[in-house]
């Protein structure tokens, strides 16, 4: 039987990869830019965003086809979708669930916003900030991000 | 391998160390010869004559000997070396590393590439442990740093000095005041840190108010660049120097404190009072370098 428009899904399942689901609305930009998921890589990648949500009222969806998220980089997606819940996709089927844990230490994502910090300068050297309740303190030079953390991801 | 980095990664325990041993060799009790044999590299990105100074003397009163690369525009990192591939090369030679540099961080960077212990003197605005420790020293000559009153007055906002003793002191049970001009207040992230600690501050409109209470009064430089014009910065200044007059109804034991260089903010009529402690403070640099010295090169 055909669907009723306004039943329809959005975005249609995948066969093997992943789902990220309860994205808070409006970042599912912002956890592509997180998995370096750009225009150049070649995953096939359907997003919704300000979805209707009975648990978040609005949320985003991001689905990856045959990729499965490791767990490093799903407590990346912390960063900026502490809620979100993430489904491995097998023939259609979900194979297993993660949680997203908000890592102690956060290496490579985001750049410390003091030009003045070791991290900033021409080295062999990836930023480092420690995961704390209060906000994200840099390894290097202590700088604490406490909000518009997706404007410093790298 | 022992770095000393900051003085956030340094527990009571090895803080107490450091002073007891530097209180010692104060005294004259020490090995000459101690460190006979072992080079140190005093690499220093940007100029801090007193520093380098008193890290060279410290060194050599140990019987050890001291390298450094010169002046930073005839050394390789003017051809644009990077202080990693540095580190790496010189942790070859020396048995230990002492660095400054303009960047936040750099020594911790540095102790990642090392093969040495690195002692940070000092990475642009973030830690500067020497300092902290020299001026626990001082405190502790004085009286027992617990439970102490201490004054913190001038530009808190962006002095590193301040601090990292404040955040040592935590340690202590010390209560902290703090006299400042508007807009240079303590950084909220370090209250947050204090007052996880456990340390009390007390915020205070006029030296006045509080120096008849205060074992120690910590006065920094305020900073002309911090004004937006000559006109205030005079005004703010002359509100915050410290005469014979303010120092009038002290307590017996209160000492006056300043990392120097100063400029106008303690009048030169104060450096005959005995309370006036910046000279040995600075002195003080000597055996707490020792001290640091002979705990990273057992």
């Amino acid at each position: 039987m055909k669907r009723k428009p306004e039943e329809g899904l959005l975005i249609s399942p995948i066969r093997n990869g992943t789902v990220i689901d309860h994205i808070d609305p409006g970042e599912g930009l912002s956890v592509l830019r997180i998995l370096g998921v750009t225009g150049r890589t070649t995953e096939c990648l359907s997003i919704a965003t300000n979805v209707e949500s009975r648990q978040m009222g609005k949320k985003d969806i991001v689905k990856i086809e045959n990729r499965e998220l490791k767990k490093e980089e799903v407590d990346r997606i912390s960063l900026v979708a502490p809620h979100a819940s993430i489904n491995i996709i097998r023939e259609f089927r979900v194979e297993k669930k993660i949680g997203v844990e908000i890592p102690p230490l956060i290496t490579g994502v985001i750049r410390c916003p003091n030009p003045g910090c070791i991290s900033n300068a021409n080295e062999p050297i990836q930023s480092s900030f420690h995961c704390r309740s209060k906000g994200y303190r840099c390894r290097y030079c202590e700088t604490l991000i406490t909000r518009d953390i997706a404007t410093y991801i790298i | 391998m022992d770095h000393i980095i900051s003085i956030k990664e340094v527990s009571r325990e090895e803080i107490d160390d450091i002073l007891d041993r530097a209180a010692a060799i104060d005294q004259g009790i020490f090995d000459h010869d101690a460190l006979a044999g072992k080079i140190l590299a005093v690499l220093f990105f940007e100029p801090s004559t007193r520093t380098q100074m008193s890290f060279t003397a410290a060194m050599q009163r140990l019987g050890g000997t001291v390298i450094n690369f010169g002046s930073v525009e005839a050394s390789s990192i003017a051809k644009g070396e990077t202080l990693a591939d540095t580190i790496r090369v010189v942790s070859g030679y020396a048995d230990a590393i002492v660095l400054r540099h303009p960047k936040e961080g750099a020594s911790l960077f540095a102790s990642e590439f090392s093969t040495v212990p690195v002692i940070n003197a000092g990475d642009g605005a973030g830690q500067h442990p020497s300092q902290t420790l020299l001026d626990l020293f001082t405190i502790r000559q004085s009286m027992p740093l617990e439970g102490i009153d201490v004054g913190f007055l001038g530009d808190l906002r962006y002095g590193r000095t301040t601090h990292s003793l404040a955040f040592a002191l935590s340690h202590y049970g010390v209560r902290i005041h703090t006299i400042t001009p508007q807009g240079l207040e303590l950084p909220p992230s370090l209250v947050h840190d204090l007052h996880e600690a456990g340390t009390e501050i007390v915020v205070h409109e006029h030296i006045d108010d509080i120096i008849p209470d205060l074992d120690v009064l910590y006065v920094t430089r305020i900073q002309r660049e911090r004004f937006p014009d000559p006109g205030t910065y005079a005004s703010i200044a002359s509100w915050y120097r410290i005469t014979p007059e303010v120092l009038t109804g002290v307590r017996d034991r209160f000492i006056l404190m300043h990392p120097l260089p100063r400029v106008d903010e303690i009048d030169p009529a104060v450096d005959s009072l005995p309370c006036a402690r910046y000279f040995q403070q600075a002195k003080n640099g000597v055996p707490i370098r020792m001290a640091m010295l002979q705990k990273v090169l057992p």
